[in-house]
């Protein structure tokens, strides 16, 4: 008898512990405020563009950090589990560490299918879909297509009229807001985009290497032309033979530039430069890849102002 | 199917909008600048189509499992909809190829293979893992010991994994484990994921809440082999891993502490830890779980665990089945991994101590055991760890097995991983063992990532 009795206790505490936590714990204030959690920095920009002061914006990857692999650490659960939306930018650039986080977060409104979960891919122009069937023996390759797509400001433009409606279907009172929101950033970046493809301009048709492949889309609005990567295969690390081969490219094709995403080791892209004499620069993918770059336009701003540099010193 | 009716669909759209064009064209002055305008809408209008080709091929428009689901939703198409423009037609209901093989008819489930073209998008993730071992040097364990040697070589274990999102209130994971005889389940279960109250509730057979080694599958473990203490005091490689239910929650705590509580309810069959002889023998399992980041690159993990079941003394002797086992466990992490060169360098560090008390006839045995690790990663490819063992037996309290080993793993990439460990032991018997193991594990397909 006494020990059943032991065995239910045991059983009643916990069940019990659990519900007054539900009791007790603060239940989401009923703020104006839409609390928005992004994957990315990139994601948050855009969204705190069309969500003005009537959004709370948080990351999850810091704007320095490999969006490929990113811990699931558990104090992101304290951010997803208050959240009214959450943004992610698809492709399976996130599966290595968003989904056990969703899945733990307990919270229904940002469930995959939920209204509150937004994949903001679908709005964004998409390049390198594999046509032929995906295998591993090309490294890890997204078989989706190109997941590091907002780096084009036609993209930019549509990712945040995507998330400008979402945030209306999910705020409705707030959605003259939102939109008047949109319409102000889609002015103001196509002033910006005048000015950057002005700044470009000189530059058109000129080769560079990536480390990873997470330029195709910032080349193809600029018109530059990128004829490898660092990388032998996206997600690869850099092989002797395959830089040897692109030491070759390069200099048959005398291309002077490397770019370098902030959070690869710069031995091997040093080495090419120095065998090549192509200037390595590295670049930043995502807002807040630097301290002062704080919103998608400074973004472009950095990356123009590295590049017609760049350009410019290996004319 | 689905890329014709969507080609299909593309080209209704543009037609009418080539067809204004020419005539305007053809009627006045060509407009160049409102031509030019036309077709980036047109542009926008196809990205836009793409976009929700993709969200139905990855599934995640299906994941919904809403009957209308293959159909954009109203809101979703106002999103992505180009600015109106007087010559195209909104977009015309798709015949939803999708939601047929979805639909559930007659209260059966959806037969997912019904809808060929569309049901590859709606297949679960499937993933296999290889886990081949060998072992060379001496290891002369008396029978008795609870740590019995590896094989000169073994294909210890083939782990398939299917796991899918369910409805939107649910997802399911089966994880099979295949040894070179047998087939054991060693994880089924679906995780209620929509619940009120920030509750996340788990029913089926799964691997118990018990510290941190427990929850682990073989192959995201650090070393081949698992702690001594594991083995000695808590049933070895499958730990408490049983059928029953669970249900967390994240508690209040302090600003920037995360606390989240576990408990769980199984059948009480765990290995030689928890054996139950009758329904009301089931074993409970409870786990508090506080973390922290100190900074963005260095962070803390504490846990509590307890569990208590029936054990196999009774059965034994054949008295009654009322000889209960209890465990108590602490388990500390410090992890560091600096954010901008996340991919080359970290450092996890980490102690699970255990305390087992045992009724059997004779007299109770109280155990204790723990063991101490570190990992360090080199570089992108390299990791280099150490362990320290220590532990009693769970039913000779008396005899302690104690061991060191010392751990290399390379990464030819994300899918494959190739690991050496040296060991020593030291058995209560006063036999010592000197042995080298290796390890190969290899993945194929999408398995979903575990919990940090
Ligand atoms: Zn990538
Ligand atoms: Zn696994």
């Amino acid at each position: 008898m006494y020990k059943s009795r032991s065995r239910y206790r045991v059983v009643l505490v916990i069940v019990l512990s659990l519900l007054l936590g539900a009791v007790f714990s603060p239940t989401r204030v009923e703020a104006k405020k839409l609390n928005v959690v992004t994957s990315t920095t990139d994601m948050a920009a855009l969204t705190q563009e069309v969500g003005g002061d009537k959004v709370n914006v948080e990351s999850i990857a810091k704007g320095y950090q490999d969006p490929h692999f990113v811990e699931a650490k558990p104090s992101f659960l304290l951010k997803l589990r208050q959240a009214d939306l959450l943004v992610t930018v698809g492709l399976q650039l996130e599966i290595g560490w968003l989904p056990p986080l969703v899945n733990q977060s307990g919270n229904p409104r940002i469930q995959v299918g939920a209204q509150g979960y937004l994949d903001a891919s679908q709005f964004a122009e998409i390049l390198d879909i594999p046509t032929g069937p995906v295998t591993r023996a090309m490294g890890d390759v997204h078989p989706l297509g190109n997941p590091h797509y907002w780096l084009d400001p036609d993209n930019g433009r549509r990712i945040a009229k995507g998330i400008s409606a979402k945030l209306s279907e999910v705020d409705p009172g707030d959605s003259a807001y939102f939109q008047e929101r949109f319409q102000d950033f889609d002015k103001r970046l196509t002033a910006a985009e005048q000015k950057w493809d002005a700044e470009m301009k000189p530059f058109h048709g000129r080769k560079l290497v990536t480390y990873h492949n997470s330029f195709p889309n910032f080349a193809k609005h600029f018109h530059l032309n990128v004829i490898g990567y660092v990388e032998p295969r996206p997600g690869i690390p850099p092989t002797p033979s395959h830089t040897i081969e692109l030491i070759g490219l390069m200099k048959r094709e005398n291309c002077k530039l490397v770019l370098v995403e902030p959070y690869f080791d710069l031995k091997t892209p040093n080495s090419i430069g120095a065998a090549t004499g192509a200037k390595v620069v590295v670049y930043l993918p995502s807002v807040g890849g630097e301290k002062d770059v704080t919103d998608y336009f400074k973004l472009f701003d950095y990356d123009i102002a590295l590049l017609t540099k760049a350009f410019q010193e290996t004319q | 199917m689905k890329y014709i009716w969507f080609a299909a669909l593309a080209v209704l759209v543009a037609l009418p909008l080539f067809a204004q064009q020419t005539s305007a064209s053809q009627g006045g002055a060509p407009d160049t600048a409102a031509l030019e305008q036309r077709i980036k809408d047109l542009e926008e209008r196809l990205i836009a189509l793409e976009g929700q080709v993709r969200m139905l091929k990855s599934g995640q428009a299906g994941a919904t499992g809403q009957p209308g689901a293959a159909q954009p939703a109203p809101a979703a198409t106002e999103a992505v909809q180009a600015p109106p423009s007087p010559a195209a037609p909104a977009p015309t209901p798709l015949p939803t190829p999708v939601a047929e093989g979805v639909a559930p008819v007659g209260g059966q489930l959806p037969n997912y293979g019904g809808a060929s073209a569309s049901a590859k998008a709606l297949n679960p993730d499937i993933s296999v893992i290889g886990d081949f071992i060998g072992a060379a040097g001496t290891n002369s364990a008396l029978p008795l010991a609870t740590m019995q040697p590896f094989p000169s070589m073994q294909m210890h274990e083939s782990e398939v994994g299917l796991q899918a999102i369910i409805d939107p209130y649910a997802r399911g994971d089966f994880f099979i484990s295949f040894g070179e005889e047998g087939v054991n389940l060693e994880e089924g279960y679906i995780t209620f994921t929509a619940l009120p109250a920030g509750l996340v509730a788990k029913a089926g057979k799964m691997r118990s809440a018990f510290g941190k080694v427990n929850t682990m599958h073989n192959h995201v473990l650090p070393w081949i082999d698992r702690p001594f203490v594991t083995t000695n005091l808590v049933g070895g490689e499958d730990g408490i891993d049983d059928a029953g239910f669970s249900i967390q929650r994240i508690l209040p705590a302090p600003k920037g502490i995360f606390l989240e509580a576990t408990g769980q309810v199984f059948r009480g069959d765990a290995g030689d830890v928890f054996k139950a002889s009758q329904r009301s023998d089931v074993s409970t399992v409870a786990h508090l779980r506080a973390y922290k980041d100190i900074t963005e690159s260095t962070n803390l993990d504490f846990g509590l665990s307890y569990a208590r079941g029936h054990n196999d003394a009774g059965a034994v002797i054949s008295l009654s089945s009322d000889f209960l086992t209890q465990l108590y466990g602490i388990d500390a992490t410090v992890r560091w991994k600096p954010l901008r060169r996340s991919i080359y360098h970290s450092f996890v560090g980490r102690s699970e101590l255990i305390w087992s008390q045992r009724q059997q006839p004779l007299r109770e045995q109280r155990a204790f055991g723990f063991y101490t690790s570190g990992d360090y990663q080199l570089g992108r490819r390299w990791f280099v760890g150490g362990r320290y063992d220590w532990s009693e037996r769970s039913h000779f309290a008396n005899l302690t097995d104690k061991g060191a080993s010392a751990v290399l793993t390379y990464w030819p990439s994300e899918f494959s991983q190739l690991r050496g460990q040296y060991r020593f032991t030291k058995y209560a018997e006063g036999i010592n063992a000197n042995e080298l193991l290796m390890q190969l594990i290899f993945s194929l397909g999408a398995h979903g990532a575990h919990p940090f």
